[in-house]
């Protein structure tokens, strides 16, 4: 056995920089495909503790009048998964995907502003922290609590000083404060560049539909969100400089806060759903291997949709007295938004209509999106009804209302558009049949944990009780949906066991493993950080079909 | 030779989508005018559903469910209810049903067929019939809708003449009612005469609640500084079952509301025994009783007519006509009055009321003074 020596000839490989210089590297970026990872992961870790959170609550009202949590802890893990799920996680993770996708689907290099981009994820980041920090910050004070205990939506005038002791308000206030400000740079970001940075021949009418709804998401952002920031500047100056905006002794409107959150809090709901609309909008098409549908109503009906989104805020308050003739306004404008929003579910079904569906994993988590969001929306549309949202306003009902909009709708997306850009985003494939497995769990659990809340809503159990009565025939459905939610807690396991398998071994990806459409998939998996060398130059709204079918390109049809 | 092939296989796919939507539409439309016409004669709970069904717990003390309506203004508002949901019902079977049609029908059943399939852009006439028939449902459902807010919804000066007021105040985490006619203070029981209007007039003396009694109305939010409107009149005698619905702190679960309807003349027996002052008994442990609660905290709080004017606590004057104790958490009996006493904090955390430190002999005393306010 002879040992061949090394030859000195070639050339040393370029030695792998170390941990800290990596890290570094990622601290100081400014590539709008790093700040989407770093956003998108960041999501991902809040969604896992958020998740626990939830699991303590569903542990507690697993059963009648059980003792093993305090009513304060519980406040706050509600309260908690409630903020945390929907700026830590929804908005990120969503704006993440925007951020990531947006340059590489119209054909430029980078954002409009990548510095600002940088400064928006970091301060989202930190933001988040401030807020989780208040576990530790707040406590201190005899009987306060740490963390925020108000409810996610923070109703004046639960959070003056009066009935609030500590600081754990503060926290909750500066916390979104801080991360509402990344958010809006990051709207801005997405509306510049989208409408200056369109690389040569992508009109705006040729640009893919998850490009038009990033785009109307931004406008979204820019509007709504400093709604949300004065409202809780005007909370702060309440606080500690002694104002009385939301003071109803001294002529304060606790009704004002209402006003002003869900006139953030509503189109902030479309903030959570329209980027989801755009991953299920390139999604089926793909795997459906049709064109989408009616591309030009789609558009519409988004555009629609973000406008009306400012005009329904009022549907969260139909039980505070307002009178019958702004009830009924606001219950027609809430109806109608239902129109837009099924010309896009027809729209999709027509796209597979007449196709050859392929089902894999992102496939699946799409049509589990469109059936799932369709029970979401039909609920809505009851609970637009006044005389029945009289009856479960903030009853189990409207828990099981949004869950099966956030969660079988948002969250089905943001998992189904990860399992479809992850070969873009690392170079290798998720393992399909841990992604079709983790589908299934998943849509079970969902199911199990959501549906029964109706029925317990209906049977009169209001929302962020910490404990019931045994004899109210609650016991059953409270169960179920604890059980449900330990199917879905298998279901994440297995999503996050995906992840880390697939990210050391998984197949490599190629440039274009679904045979795809859209300008991301024309450049290398990961992409370099320039994008495109040379830029694209398109000539309709598929350019990668015009290339692959050369003798029935687009162009001729739009 | 393909190109008619791909033209046959679009014919063809069009035509399916119109018959199923056609088919699928015409039965949902059939079922919703005969069920429709179901609604308008009566409330479909009390035909198609059994009082053995899952959501009407016959056996439940608890029974908050919506679906039994013992007022008028339940069964308005259950009527728009069961329209909406067969609407809904419709929606859902004819959207879903498409999708899983599509989802079966359009799978690729080979792997190995190559080529795509024909692409399909749009179509201006189904695309224009998926937004014209949405809108006409969304009108009907405007119209009913605001109909019904109309007749439920009072207003300020829609008192009706034979109404009895009852001031609805929440405080963190028990209701005070009022009844000025009969110059009544109570708390977290309610007594009302059965068929006649109650007109509530809810107010709030900390943060927002809501008052909600699924039997009887929907809810209503009780607002500081603002005052709502709400009515209902009861149809039977009974007790009905309800809980604050608004999130309000540490312990908004166990802020809970029982109302009692009874005939006009038990009401009235009912409403003249709480009108009256304390009475005053004289065994030496309730006196001792009552010095103790004069000379504690407890009359800073907590009202006895002719003894102390205390209003941050429940009013104490006919505690043991009450079946409840603690916000509705306990039964009003001795052995619970005394534990409460001792260490409210231990029952219901986060409550306002403080353990006050009494001796053993103290609380005993101050519980039999409690028993006397009948």
């Amino acid at each position: 056995m002879t040992v061949l020596p090394r030859t000195s000839t070639a050339k040393p490989e370029p030695s792998r920089p170390g941990v800290l210089e990596r890290v570094h590297e990622w601290v100081v970026t400014i590539d709008h495909k790093r700040l989407g990872i770093l956003y998108i992961s960041a999501g991902i870790l809040f969604f896992l503790v958020g998740g626990i959170e939830a699991g303590v609550i569903r542990y507690q009202l697993a059963y009648a009048a059980n003792p093993t949590i305090d009513p304060v802890t519980f406040n706050q893990m509600f309260t908690m998964h409630g903020t945390t799920m929907v700026f830590l996680v929804g908005m990120p993770v969503l704006l993440g995907f925007g951020n990531y996708l947006t340059p590489l689907m119209i054909g430029t290099r980078d954002m409009a502003f990548p510095r600002l981009n940088a400064w928006g994820f970091w301060v989202f980041l930190f933001g988040g922290l401030l807020l989780y920090y208040s576990f530790i910050g707040s406590s201190g004070l005899y009987g306060a609590p740490g963390a925020p205990d108000v409810g996610w939506f923070a109703y004046s005038p639960l959070t003056t000083r009066a009935f609030n002791r500590g600081n754990n308000v503060d926290y909750w206030t500066l916390g979104i404060l801080v991360s509402g400000f990344g958010s809006m740079a990051t709207g801005i970001n997405l509306v510049v560049t989208i409408l200056c940075l369109r690389c040569k021949g992508m009109k705006l009418m040729r640009m893919p539909i998850m490009v038009w709804s990033m785009l109307v998401t931004g406008f979204l952002v820019m509007i709504a969100l400093p709604v949300l920031t004065a409202a809780q500047v005007m909370l702060l100056f309440d606080r500690f400089l002694g104002a009385h905006f939301f003071d109803p002794q001294l002529e304060g409107s606790v009704l004002l806060w209402q006003h002003l959150f869900w006139f953030f809090g509503h189109p902030e709901v479309y903030i959570l759903i329209i980027p989801a609309f755009g991953f299920i909008s390139e999604i089926i098409p793909v795997f459906s291997r049709k064109v989408i549908f009616g591309y030009t109503m789609m558009v519409v009906a988004l555009v629609w949709i973000a406008f009306q989104s400012m005009g329904v805020w009022a549907h969260h308050m139909f039980a505070v007295g307002l009178p019958p003739s702004l009830n009924a306004f606001f219950a027609a404008s809430t109806f109608l938004i239902a129109v837009p929003t099924g010309i896009k579910i027809f729209n999709w079904i027509g796209t597979i209509w007449g196709g050859r569906i392929i089902y894999k994993t992102p496939m699946l988590f799409a049509l589990g999106f469109v059936g799932m969001f369709v029970i979401g929306g039909l609920t809505g549309i009851m609970l637009a009804t006044v005389p029945f949202d009289w009856d479960v306003s903030d009853s189990y009902f409207v828990v099981g209302h949004f869950h099966y909009v956030l969660f079988g709708g948002t969250l089905f997306a943001i998992f189904g558009a990860i399992y479809y850009w992850f070969p873009k985003m690392s170079g290798k494939m998720l393992s399909e049949k841990l992604g079709k497995l983790h589908f299934w769990v998943l849509f079970i659990g969902f199911n199990l944990t959501f549906a029964p809340m109706h029925v317990s809503g209906m049977l009169g159990m209001p929302r962020r009780i910490y404990t019931y009565a045994p004899d109210r025939g609650l016991d059953i459905w409270n169960l179920l949906s604890s059980i449900g939610y330990g199917v879905q807690f298998i279901a994440i396991l297995i999503f996050v066991w995906n992840i880390l398998h697939s990210l050391r071994k998984g197949e490599d990806a190629g440039d274009d493993p679904w045979d795809a459409w859209t300008l991301e998939w024309a450049t290398t998996s990961p992409p370099k950080s320039w994008n495109f060398n040379p830029l694209p130059v398109v000539k309709s709204r598929r350019p990668l079909w015009d290339a692959k079918h050369p003798e029935d390109p687009d162009h001729e049809y739009e | 030779m393909a190109e008619e092939n791909a033209d046959r296989t679009v014919a063809r796919s069009w035509l399916l989508l119109v018959v199923v939507t056609v088919l699928v539409g015409l039965v949902g439309f059939v079922a919703i005018f005969i069920l429709g016409a179901q609604i308008t004669e009566h409330d479909p709970t009390e035909t198609f559903f059994e009082a053995s069904d899952v959501f009407v717990q016959p056996d439940a003390e608890w029974n908050t469910t919506i679906f039994v309506s013992k007022s008028p203004e339940t069964r308005e508002i259950r009527r728009l209810t069961w329209l909406v949901v067969l609407i809904s019902v419709g929606i859902f079977v004819v959207v879903e049903g498409l999708l899983v049609f599509a989802m079966i029908r359009y799978r690729r059943k080979n792997a190995e067929t190559t080529g795509e399939p024909v692409q399909m852009y749009g179509s201006n006439p189904v695309e224009l019939a998926w937004t014209v028939i949405p809108i006409l449902i969304v009108v009907t459902l405007c119209l009913a809708t605001v109909r019904t807010i109309h007749s439920v919804q009072p207003t300020a000066g829609e008192r009706p003449e034979n109404s009895l007021t009852v001031e609805v105040i929440g405080h963190r985490w028990w209701w005070e009612f009022r009844i000025p006619e009969y110059d009544v203070v109570t708390a977290n029981e309610l007594v009302v005469p059965v068929q006649r209007p109650i007109w509530l007039e809810l107010g709030s003396a900390d943060v927002i609640h809501s008052f909600w009694v699924p039997e009887l109305q929907g809810k209503m939010d009780a607002i500081p500084v603002k005052t709502n409107y709400w009515q209902f009149t009861a149809d039977e005698v009974g007790t009905y079952l309800g809980q604050c619905a608004e999130y309000c702190g540490t312990q908004h679960a166990n802020m809970l509301i029982r109302i009692d309807v009874k005939d006009e003349a038990d009401f009235k027996t009912w409403a003249t025994n709480q009108a009256l002052p304390a009475p005053n008994e004289t065994t030496p442990s309730a006196v001792n009783g009552r010095k103790v609660f004069l000379e504690y905290a407890c009359q800073n709080c907590h009202g006895v007519a002719g003894l102390s004017d205390g209003n941050f606590a429940p009013d104490l004057t006919h505690l043991m006509s009450r079946t409840l104790i603690a916000g509705g958490m306990l039964p009003n009996t001795i052995d619970n009055l005394k534990a409460w006493v001792e260490n409210p904090q231990a029952i219901k955390p986060g409550c306002d009321m403080p353990a006050l430190q009494l001796s053993k002999s103290e609380i005993e005393d101050v519980v039999s003074f409690l028993a006397t306010l009948k």
